[in-house]
Parts: structure tokens; sequence; C-alpha cells
């Protein structure tokens, strides 16, 4: 099946595919996502036909399993007309869950192992603005196969693509893969986030999240337990992003223009020019500051400090609590 | 050579180190063996079953330096048992016992205990150098007593060992007139360490060439550390979380620069970002390179490195699959290959790969040693394409003439294999997951491929046919690994009845032993796991009840 005669096969998602390639070649192929990447592409080492063949393999790829969508997830959808798909994208951060969509949505079929995106596309009917490129074919793909997932178990070769009647085993239930010393998965295990949420109850050692800031070349990690609200969570980024911040700013970071810089630090990180955002649980990215500390610390999963212009979807979306109360509704 | 006394003979084996090349002296005549024999000072072995230590001893009573590997590679994975064996106990009992002069002793991936390490500090008194590989079983009270009790410790070298840290003043043992230390290497403790001790050491060992120290040292330690002991080498700096402020950033830079024959560098779990920048000023000059617990680094800074020999990139975050945001993927693989031309070894995990990029990368460096690519995903095609990587890992064993070490990864049928046994002649060591179609890709590797030795493969469908093909394949081999593949009880007996000189070994580790005693007739149940190697002494006696030899 080549990619262009599925494209041509479903007149109401070709639409949306072209836009599909329009939009993803104008993102950062890693996902790196910056506001003035808009529009250019930092893919020096990607042909250009590449990443045409890398958007239309994932359009290949979410078409190329029809009728497979389980009836309870249609409740929940909120179904995209083709209008919503010809908006441009309010969320050029997305690029790395655009990546993580087409690439994983590739790999989900393959594997069925992308918990992260299936749980992304659950909340398809609340954030439509966010993940207007998926349809729902993909959703409810998704989700079956996150079903079938949890019951294979590794025995011998797995299957390879497009075979989603079989779904091959999940990675994290592969003995032994990928093949990293137990050594060195502790050693990592230590600086990683802790995954101890079953039951919701809080763990007592330290909560590691990724932070990430847009334009910045490194990530950091912070312990979540270390701080005990908002405030001393935002003076500690402040302090840690310090250095990137500056550096577009243009200063030298010489000490006698510390106080002076720590305050157009501070104006940009509070003011229009950065947000902080978090990642939750369900793969949705939410402003910092809605739930209590404590709920905060429950559902973060990362932090990402991103440009304003960004993140005007969020900050135009409807106010965060309610959609808040939604999302608690349907996850119990 | 007849005709020259023996001392005139052994004085020129002397020059020859390689043990390959003293193996193949022993088999010229019966008095090249003895003099060969008794000359020996230094002796590999590759695998602690395929030969005891009384027979060591018997046949090189000069030894000084002994090299032991116990578990099978895959144990690194959690494939192996924790009971399944390799304890050096035995070994040092017996060398101790005839009073062999042994001056270093090397361990991978075996099981020490305090005892043991305390019977090895009290019985040879010229002891120089421990190296301990990816070992566990012990604490640091055995650290203690061979600080303690080693007056001529030169090399103290601790590998992502397993041990257990009592936290005691283990660097307190080291005596005052210890002053003979080359190598220092404790970066797998997990608890803190007596600083005050440790400076002390490092100023009293000028001959300090490498310092590895763990995540506890702290910044202003370590500079300290590297001020006084500017020749280092190779160094392993610990965990710096935080950003140091201007005056601890200064000196750290002050104290890199005087380090001018710093080669390679290693560490780096949580490093803030200046840490890692203070050190850019040496790095045109380092051959090695290893980040590989340094979670939050980007592959991408690492092009730079002309001169990089060696590089490991490891996933950042196994638990964390869906950040894209710093993906490894082809993309930083051709780059490497770009930047740095002199690179020979190579294990980059990442999470997808194309054919067109390993054809890029071999036409870049023809020159590797060791080439192993794991994409985290198992049987992953080209992303690009949807084919298989045969072409890719073919387009690699075609360049790199001298490649001894490789792992495959990704969609792979039996044609990679035609590949590697076609082109691989050099290849000694194998690793295979998720691979291949039928029998004949094992067959085409093991035909082909004259210098392999240790082939390990899993989750690939290769059987009996492959397994029996050619038994005697076996005896120019150190050992085959196979789990969850196609070979049958049946078939692993039939080769343990036709091979005597092999150690078949089945691994049940689920399952109770009714499994084997019950059924003599169910050959056709599948193995789970086969370990086999040859060996000369036998069905060894410490295999646990997991472990059925046949």
């Amino acid at each position: 099946m080549s990619p262009e005669e599925e494209l041509q096969s479903n007149g109401s998602v070709a639409s949306s595919t072209r836009n599909i390639v329009g939009v993803l070649k104008e993102h950062n192929y890693l996902g790196l996502s910056d506001c003035s990447s808009v529009g250019s592409s930092n893919l020096s080492g990607l042909a250009d036909d590449d990443k045409a063949t890398i958007s239309l393999k994932a359009t290949e790829l979410t078409l190329g399993l029809p009728g497979s969508q389980s009836p309870a997830r249609d409740t929940e959808l909120n179904l995209l007309g083709p209008a919503k798909l010809d908006e441009k994208p309010f969320f050029p951060l997305l690029p790395s869950k655009d990546e993580m969509c087409s690439s994983s949505s590739h790999k989900n079929i393959a594997s069925g192992n992308k918990r992260g995106f299936s749980d992304t596309m659950d909340k398809v009917p609340v954030y439509t603005e966010k993940n207007w490129m998926f349809p729902e074919a993909v959703v409810a793909t998704q989700s079956v196969i996150k079903k079938e997932v949890a019951q294979n178990l590794p025995k011998g070769k797995l299957s390879t693509t497009n075979n989603s009647s079989s779904p091959p085993a999940a990675k994290a239930q592969i003995v032994g893969w990928p093949p990293v010393r137990s050594y060195r998965k502790n050693t990592l295990a230590t600086t990683c986030k802790n995954s101890d949420e079953v039951d919701g109850k809080p763990g007592s050692g330290p909560l590691f999240v990724k932070v990430s800031m847009d334009g910045a070349p490194y990530l950091r990690k912070v312990d979540l337990r270390s701080y005990t609200n908002y405030g001393e969570l935002s003076a500690a980024l402040e302090k840690m992003f310090t250095t990137f911040t500056l550096g577009q700013c243009g200063t030298s970071g010489g000490t006698g223009k510390d106080v002076r810089n720590e305050t157009k630090l501070k104006d940009l990180l509070n003011g229009k020019d950065y947000v902080l955002t978090y990642e939750d649980k369900d793969g949705d990215w939410m402003l910092v500051g809605d739930f209590s500390w404590e709920i905060f610390i429950g559902v973060c999963k990362k932090l990402k400090i991103m440009k304003g212009c960004d993140a005007i979807g969020l900050a135009a979306a409807p106010a965060p609590a309610p959609r808040a109360m939604e999302k608690s509704k349907m996850r119990a | 050579m007849n005709y020259f006394p023996d001392e005139v003979i052994e004085h020129i084996f002397d020059f020859i180190a390689s043990h390959k090349d003293r193996n193949s002296i022993s088999l010229v005549s019966k008095s090249w063996h003895k003099i060969e024999r008794c000359s020996r000072k230094r002796v590999f072995i590759g695998n602690c079953y395929a030969i005891n230590p009384e027979r060591l001893i018997q046949r090189f009573p000069s030894l000084r330096s002994l090299t032991l590997k116990g578990k099978p590679h895959f144990a690194d994975f959690n494939l192996v048992p924790h009971e399944w064996g390799g304890f050096v106990h035995p070994w040092i009992v017996a060398l101790a016992k005839a009073r062999v002069g042994l001056e270093e002793l090397r361990l991978k991936r075996m099981v020490v205990s305090d005892e043991s390490l305390e019977l090895l500090s009290r019985s040879f008194s010229s002891f120089k150098s421990l190296v301990l590989v990816s070992c566990e079983g012990f604490t640091t009270d055995g650290l203690a007593s061979v600080a303690a009790n080693c007056r001529h410790l030169r090399e103290l070298d601790l590998q992502e060992n397993e041990i257990d840290d009592h936290r005691g003043q283990w660097l307190n043992c080291f005596p005052e007139s210890s002053t003979a230390l080359t190598s220092l290497n404790f970066s797998c403790l997990k608890g803190e360490t007596n600083l005050a001790a440790l400076e002390r050491l490092v100023a009293r060992s000028p001959n300090l060439e490498s310092l590895k120290v763990n995540r506890a040292v702290p910044l202003d330690a370590l500079t300290r550390l590297m001020s006084c002991a500017p020749q280092l080498v190779d160094l392993g700096v610990g965990s710096y979380e935080n950003e140091p402020d201007q005056e601890s950033f200064m000196k750290l830079m002050a104290a890199i620069k005087k380090c001018t024959e710093l080669r390679s560098l290693s560490g780096f779990s949580e490093v803030a970002p200046l840490c890692l920048t203070a050190f850019y000023p040496i790095c045109q000059n380092l051959t090695s390179l290893n980040l590989s617990y340094a979670a939050e680094i980007q592959g991408n800074h690492l092009i730079s490195y002309f001169e990089l020999q060696e590089l490991r990139v490891f996933p950042s975050d196994l638990h964390d699959e869906e950040d894209n945001d710093t993906a490894v993927t082809e993309i930083g693989l051709v780059a490497i290959s770009a930047g740095c031309p002199k690179l020979h070894s190579i294990l980059y995990f990442c999470k997808q790969m194309t054919n067109a990029a390993l054809i890029t990368v071999a036409k870049n460096c023809p020159n590797f040693i060791r080439f192993r690519l794991c994409i985290l995903e198992p049987n992953k095609p080209d992303h690009t394409t949807s084919q298989s990587l045969d072409e890719g890992f073919g387009a690699i064993v075609q360049a790199c003439k001298g490649l001894r070490r490789l792992s495959v990864s990704g969609l792979l049928t039996d044609k990679v294999f035609l590949y590697i046994g076609m082109y691989a002649e050099q290849l000694e060591m194998l690793s295979i997951a998720f691979a291949g179609d039928t029998d004949k890709g094992m067959l085409y590797v093991l035909n082909g491929c004259k210098k392999m030795r240790k082939l390990e493969i899993r989750d690939s469908p290769f059987g009996n046919a492959a397994l029996l093909a050619d038994v005697d394949k076996y005896r120019t081999m150190r050992s085959l690994w196979m789990s969850s593949c196609e070979v049958t009880l049946g078939g692993c007996k039939r080769l343990a009845r036709n091979a005597p000189w092999l150690n078949v070994e089945i691994i049940n580790e689920n399952e109770n032993n009714d499994v084997m005693e019950r059924n003599e007739e169910d050959e056709r149940e599948k193995v789970d796991r086969l370990y086999l190697y040859r060996t000369v002494v036998g069905a060894r006696k410490d295999a646990p009840p997991c472990v059925t030899i046949l």
C-alpha cells in the first residue's frame, strides 16, 4: 500500500494529512521546539524527501488501521471535523508530540507499547486544539492496542509492522531488554522519576521530574518533594535556567550585573515571555498553578518552560480548573 | 633455535606478550611448551569453568597475573540466575595453597566475597593490582582488608560492581607508607567517602594516573584532588547537580587546565551544564569519553571531539520512552561518524535507524573494531523505507575489515547473517536478538566466521539443525548462548552426547527440576536457556539446582 493510495482512499482524512505534511515539514524533526522554528527547519541531516516520507509514513500508518475503533471510545471522542484540521497549530511546542505521534503511531502499530501516546489520545475530546491532527481512527487504534498489549507475553519473534491482529508484547515485559546492565539501570533509576504512583500514595523518596526549556540545550531534573510550594519551585527553576536566559539576554553574566539580570529573569519567567507548564499523567500539557501543590506533585510528570508565544493555546483555553475537574471525572 | 640454551629461548619469549602468541608458541614442540609454560607470567582464562585452578597452577608455576571471567555476558541483563556460579574463592584458595607469587588479579562477572578478599590480601605479599568488573558479593570491608594488607598495591579498579557499602573507613586503611598507587577507581561505591583520607592518599601518590571517584565526592573536593594530581591521565568525576558558584567554577577550570595529560573522562552522573563546560578546553585531547551515566547530555554535543576513539550512548531514561526532545536517532550516529574519524568502538542505543545512515557510517568509519547498535524496539525496520536493516549492517561488516565485536538489532532477516558470514572475517563476538528467519541465519555465521569465539543469541528462530550442524565448530569457540530460541531438549542432549568436551548447560529457572526428570521422551520440549562451552575439566560441581549439565 503506497502512501499515495492511502491518501486518496479517504477524502476527509486526506485533507488532514496534507496539513500534517505541511505542518510537520515546518517543525524541527527532533522535536526541539522553538518559537522561531515555526516555518524553518533544522533538519540538516535529513533530506527533504525523507521528511516528506516520514510525514507520509505517519499518515499511512494512521490510515492503515480502519475499522478498529472500540465502541466505548466513540462516546468520548469529539469527532474532529475537517474544518478543525485546517487550523494552524496553536502549539508548535507539540512538535515533540507530533513527532512522537508520527513515529510512535508507526511504532505503536508495530509494537503497541507506547503507553504515553495512548494516554495522550485519550484526551482528544477535551483538548481538541492540541490534538487536532489526529483522526479518531488513530485514537481508537491506540487504545485497542493498549488493551491487548497487557495480555501478551513475549514468546519468540515479535511480529512486524502493520500487524494489529496480533500486537507484539509490550517492551516492558521482555526480560533483559533493552540490554542495559541492571547496575546501570539502578544507577540511572536513582535519578529518574519515582514511579510508585499505582495507588496514588505518594512515596517518601525523591520525586524527580525533567525540566526542559525552549531553546536550552540541556534538560535538568528537579525533585518536586524538595519544595513545599510553587514559589520555591519557581525560584529554584529561575536559578537553574539563569544561564540560558542570560545568554539570550546577551549578557556576560558578570557579577556586577547579577541583580539586574535576576530581575530581568524574573520578568522573563513570570511575565509574558515565559510560562511554566507541565505534562500530567495523561500526557497533557497544562499551565502550572491550577492545582494545589500537593495535587500538582502527584500528577506532574514533566516540566517545561515555554515561550509565551508557544503557550498561547494553553492560556486561551477555558479555565483549567473545570477542565481538570472533567478530567478527574473521566478518570474515575 | 634448538641449539640455544633454555634461558635464551625464555628470554626471547619474554618479548612475546600476547596470549594468543604464547599459546601458539607452546604448541611448537615439547621443549618450547615446557619453556613457555615455566616462564609464563600472565594467564587469561575467558571462562572460569574451562579449567580448574589446580591444573592452571600445575602448568604455570610462575604465574603472576590471572584474569578470570565468570558469568556469560547476558547475565548483565538478568538472563542468568543469580546463583549460577562463577565463584572466585576456590581459585584464591588454590593459589594461596600453592604459594603462587600472585601480583595481579582481574575478575569479570564473578562472585567475590569479603572472605576471598581477606584471604587474597594476606596470601600474596607482592600483590599489586586488583581489578573487579561487574562482580558482586562483597562489601567495603573486603576493600578495607585489601587496602590495609597489600603493601605494594598499585591498582584498585572497581568497575560497575555491586558492592555493599558499609560506609566504613576503608580509605583510611591505606597505610601512610603506601605511595605506589597508580590507579584508584571506586566510582561504583554508593556511600559517602572519607574525603580527607582520599585527599591525603592522592597527595602522597605521585604516580597516580587514573582516579575515578564516586558520586559522593563534591565539586570542591574534586577540584582539590585534581590540583594535587595534575599528572592524571584518566579522570572519573562524581555527581554535580547544582551549578557551581563563580569562585568554585574558576577554581575547577584552573585545576582542569593544569591536567595537561588528561585523555579520558567518565562519570558525570547528574552534571550541571556549567560543570561540563569547564571540561571543554581539554576535550580536544580526549581519546575516551564516557558520558553514559549523564542522563541529560545531548548526543549532538559529542560530535566535535576529533580524537574520540570510544563512545557509548545509552538511553537517557529507560522509564520514559515518550521523551522525543532527547530521542537518539540515526542522525546522531551519522554526525558522530562524520565528526570522529578515529572512532573505533561504539555502543549506541537509539530509537530508530535507517540503512542509509548505516551505509554512511560505514563509509565514514571503516576502522570500527566494536560496533554495537541497539535499537530499543525489537524488530524495528528502517523507519523511512520499512525494510529490514540487512543492508545497513551488511555495509558495516563489509567496510570494517577489522571488526571484532558486533551487536545487531532492528528488523533483520537471514540475509544479514549471510553478509556477516561472508565479510566479518575477524569477528570474535556476535550478539543477536530478535533477528533472523531460519536456521540458515545461524549457519551462515557458524560456517563463515572463522574467528568466532562468543556467540550469544536470544529470541531468534534458530533450532536444532543449526545447533548440531557442525559440532566441532564449538572446539574453536569459547561459548555459545541461546535463549528463547527453537532448540529442544532432545537437540541439546544429542549435542552433549556427541561432544563430551562440551559442558551443555540448560537453565530453567522458573520450573522445578521435575521437568528435567519427568519425561525423558519429551525431547521436543524447547529449551529456555542454553549455555555451552568447551572445557577440559568436565561438568562443574557448583551448579545450582536450576542448572542442568547434560
